[in-house]
């Protein structure tokens, strides 16, 4: 039994500590917002930030976890998932048009908030650098950078 | 409604992780995994498949061919998947075709069990000599298909081009390759299926999947198992893009899951791997193109000869179509009064080509864009300036004979999009820009290139009179309305466009509109979810059933009734179902004929500029893109911002595959690199930022003036990269009578050859 931090709850899940990450948020906790596109650590749509670090959850081990806070898509909005509770972030993808297909989009939210914590006012090179990990073959990125330039104005005006 | 950013229906599922897609649907109860054993060998001759007795068998359910002939297990039944020729095995039985060809199917609760299962399969097979590339194939080295390899042809003949040649006083020819593209969608191939007993006692198949066209996995499904209509049940769930690669693919994976399901009697869930969906699935098929222009000595065209030649791979699939479309596209955007064009697919041993964003329209608009650009050259024109004096206005007449009568925008795109980037004025600042570097002994030059380009919108020819594509709007109590079409949400905004169109025709708020997922038992078959079709052709029909629908409400309402209280009196007093079902009534255009290829081959186009800056190292040669500017004719945006997101897209797929992507073949048919980290897709750092017009040049036909835009933002990036690269490398003393860059893609090292060779 591995006691995990997952969206900020404690969590007891039975599974192997050599799992994949990715598959224990998948199958056991039920957490599908996560992607898989590649299992290779390529495509970045499996990102989820691990104390705060964006990483890969096909190439992290769950026992790797242990101890530390795993924030996933679904762990996003402030309360549930209605329009209102949605953090800046989802909102302004949504205005944007961050989100066509939708598949990369959980990886691109979480790699943007990790963004966001560390640097409030991102230049637009700073964020292209910062989902530069994170493939989108739907976009062209453009509509994404503006989303994320604007969650981070919309933040800035909360402080 | 039309015009406005309304928020997109499926954002929020999609910001907040519950949209669900294929894999993320709960294991159904008994589930087993589903993989492929497939061919090791691009071509040969299958004798036997022999399973390692040292493995344990007993919970794995095996399939083959045999087991798709087997009256006993699918009466009735072929091993066919059923398409425009009915050539494609599902399995493959004897005569293998190509590399990956599928030939065992396994399936295992234990799903690292069923992986290791196909290692324990032994295949024993004779190989023969592949065939892979176009030259080959028309040179008959070996004869893999028919009696010489070829797969289709087209001809399409206007004026008299020889004459006209001769009278030119600038004759130009050039030939031109571009290679195989992946769609690279991030979510894989995925389908789930599944038998059950229907309430009539008979045999029934449902199948869920990542999929474009639900019709097309269902007619193959009843084709392969014998099923009747209402006994074979595809539905679409949330699909994480397909390009096109979702278009004709998906049905092999159905009839794969399915036939493990059938034989297993248990629901089989099939996903593939990066690896096996890059190696196995369709991709943009191959080209070259050899083009000739004739032109006055003041720049005016004359006559155009295109002789272009498509690898569509080991099965027809959907190659004619895609050699029809390349084939109507290969004389560009511009006038001229003879034009010929020769046309013709050949067969190799590669997996079949197959449907990709464009759809056979970006590798010939690669060779005449191209080729313009060495015209203007020649002539010692500016690229852009030669465009405009040759670019398609409304009367003029295309290759076909088609009288270009309605929402003609080429202009208005190419006068946008220059004056956005301030074409001569940035071009003069570059070339002095350059000219410091040099003297500073910088080793990095800056370059602006351009491209011109239309696409038809919707299918080919009479091919929308054929379909008759239809659509259901119902009735729903408390005034609202329900869409019911087969066109499928694969990320371009489908149900958002089709909510504000049926709002905007019927009157009916937005938020009272609805749209049936896509499910073969449930929707109307609106047609497939390719061609720029769906908005211009599929939701015309849609505006069309919403107003008859709300027109039905409005005669029921008496004085001071809501539209909810009077449509649920109307339902009352009919009890049951109020729906309007619409079939599309395609305008009335000079009809195609198919023999002859004359006619109007679209109801019209859509229109574009692309305006691109690159740097190019003068060391590495690698080329970075700084900024791009296009201006695109889209009749009129339903959706801006979805629009926009579109044409964003398609462009950044267009640098891919110019400067990025590339398929590694070896020798033996097999796929180098078949995986994420070394096919290299554009991230956010190779994007440049993009500044995207759009105009509205209104077509009469589509719902608000709306055309087609799905494809052309991938048919003119390429060539406008080239232009700009060709531009940054001014200084080197290039042919003036020839392209320097004529083939993709655009690798640093390819790049360096070339210089190396036409500077030497
Ligand atoms: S699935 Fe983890 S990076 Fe692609
Ligand atoms: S929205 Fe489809 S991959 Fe990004």
């Amino acid at each position: 039994m591995l006691e995990l931090d997952v969206n900020g709850k404690k969590v007891n899940v039975d599974a192997s500590p050599l799992a994949r990450l990715l598959d224990v948020l998948r199958g056991p906790l039920g957490l599908t917002g996560t992607k898989e596109g590649c299992g290779e650590g390529e495509c970045g749509s499996c990102t989820v930030l691990v104390d705060g670090v964006p990483m890969n959850a096909c190439l992290v081990l769950v026992g790797q976890v242990e101890g530390k806070s795993v924030l996933t898509v679904e762990g996003l909005a402030v309360d549930g998932a209605l329009p209102e509770h949605l953090n800046h972030l989802q909102r302004t993808f949504i205005d944007h048009g961050g989100a066509q297909c939708g598949i990369c989009t959980p990886g691109m939210l979480v790699s943007a908030e990790a963004l966001l914590r560390n640097v409030p006012k991102p230049s637009d090179d700073q964020i292209r650098e910062a989902i530069a990990g994170n493939i989108c073959r739907c976009t062209g990125y453009q509509r994404i950078v503006d989303a994320i330039r604007h969650a981070a104005e919309l933040r800035g005006r909360d402080q | 409604m039309i015009g406005q950013n309304v928020p997109r229906t499926d954002g929020l599922a999609k910001v907040v992780g519950t949209a669900r897609y294929i894999d993320d649907v709960p294991p159904l109860e008994g589930e087993l995994w589903g993989v492929t054993v497939r061919s090791p060998v691009a071509r040969g001759v299958l004798t036997k498949i022999e399973l390692d007795p040292s493995f344990d068998w007993s919970d794995v359910t095996v399939a083959t061919a045999d087991d798709l002939e087997d009256p006993k297990l699918n009466p009735g039944g072929v091993n066919l998947v059923a398409l425009i020729e009915e050539d494609q095995p599902v399995l493959a039985k004897r005569e293998l075709r190509h590399m990956y060809e599928p030939i065992v199917l396994l399936a295992c609760a234990d799903r690292d069990k069923a992986e290791r299962a196909r290692a324990a399969v032994k295949l024993h097979i004779d190989p023969l000599p592949p065939v892979l590339s176009i030259d080959d194939a028309l040179a008959k080295k070996h004869v893999v298909w028919g009696k010489d390899n070829v797969l289709k042809r087209y001809r399409i003949r206007r004026g008299d081009v020889d004459a006209a040649l001769k009278d030119c006083d600038l004759v130009l020819t050039g030939t031109y390759r571009t290679h195989h593209q992946e769609q690279m969608y991030i979510e894989p191939q995925g389908v789930i299926a599944r038998w059950f007993q229907g309430a009539d006692g008979a045999e029934q198949l449902k199948v869920l999947g990542s999929l474009q066209c639900p019709y097309y996995v269902h007619k193959a499904l009843k084709k392969a198992f014998a099923l009747k209509d209402d006994h074979a049940h595809v539905e679409q769930t949330v699909t994480g893009g397909g390009f096109g690669g979702k278009e004709e693919y998906p049905s092999l994976v159905a009839l794969h899951a399915s036939l493990l399901s059938k034989k297993s009697g248990k629901p089989v869930r099939m996903i593939y791997g990066r690896k096996e969906d890059i190696e196995a699935t369709t991709k943009r098929h191959p080209s070259q193109c050899t083009v000739t222009i004739g032109c006055k000595k003041d720049g005016t065209f004359v006559a155009v000869k295109v002789d272009c030649a498509m690898d569509g791979g080991a099965y027809v699939t959907l190659t004619p179509v895609v050699l029809s479309r390349g084939a109507l596209h290969a004389c560009g955007a511009y006038k001229f009064q003879h034009n010929a064009v020769d046309a013709v697919a050949v067969a190799t041993s590669t997996p079949p080509n197959g449907a990709f964003r464009g759809f056979g329209a970006p590798q010939t608009i690669w060779a005449i864009e191209r080729h313009v650009d060495a015209v203007a050259r020649a002539l010692g024109r500016d690229p852009e300036d030669l465009r405009r004096q040759n670019l398609f206005e409304e009367g003029d007449v295309t290759a076909t004979g088609q009288v270009l009568s309605v929402s003609v925008g080429g202009r208005p795109c190419l006068e946008a999009a220059t004056r956005a980037a301030d074409w001569k004025a940035r071009r003069a600042n570059i070339e002095r820009f350059n000219e410091r570097l040099a003297r500073e002994g910088k080793r990095v030059r800056r370059g602006l290139g351009i491209s011109t380009f239309m696409h038809g919108g919707g299918f080919t020819g009479s091919g929308e009179r054929r379909l008759k594509g239809k659509v259901a709007v119902d009735l729903e109590p408390g005034g609202r309305l329900r869409v019911r079409s087969a066109s499928t949400d694969i990320g371009q905004g489908t149900e958002t466009v089709f909510r504000q169109i049926a709002a905007s025709a019927s009157g009916v708020r937005i938020e009272d509109i609805a749209v049936e997922v896509p499910c073969t038992t449930n929707v109307p078959d609106s047609g497939p979810t390719v061609a720029s079709r769906t908005v211009m052709v599929v939701g015309s029909i849609v505006a069309k059933a919403a107003a008859e629908i709300a027109e039905r409400v409005r005669e029921e309402s008496k004085p001071g009734e809501s539209f909810a209280e009077a449509g649920d009196r109307l339902l009352r007093r009919v009890g049951g179902t109020v729906s309007s079902l619409q079939q599309y009534e395609p305008p009335v255009t000079v009809a195609f004929d198919e023999e002859t290829y004359t006619g109007d081959a679209y109801p019209c186009f859509s229109w574009m500029c692309d305006v691109a800056e690159v740097e190019v190292d003068l060391d590495t040669f690698e080329t970075r893109v700084v900024k791009w500017w296009s201006a695109t004719d889209v009749g009129r945006a339903i959706h801006p911002v979805l629009c926009a997101g579109q044409v964003e897209g398609g462009t950044l797929q267009a640098i891919g595959w110019a400067l990025h992507e590339d398929l590694v073949w070896r020798p033996d048919g097999s796929i180098a690199n078949a995986r994420m980290t070394n096919y290299i897709v554009p991230t956010a750092v190779d994007a440049p930022p993009f500044e995207t017009i759009l105009v509205e040049v209104p077509f009469p036909h589509g719902p608000g003036g709306a055309k087609g835009v799905g494809e052309l933002p991938m048919d003119g990036g390429a060539p406008a990269i080239a232009s700009a690269i060709e531009h940054a490398l001014a200084e080197l003393k290039l042919p003036t009578d020839r392209a320097l860059l004529p083939d993709l893609p655009l690798l640093p090292e390819r790049v360096f050859e070339r210089v190396m060779k036409e500077t030497a």
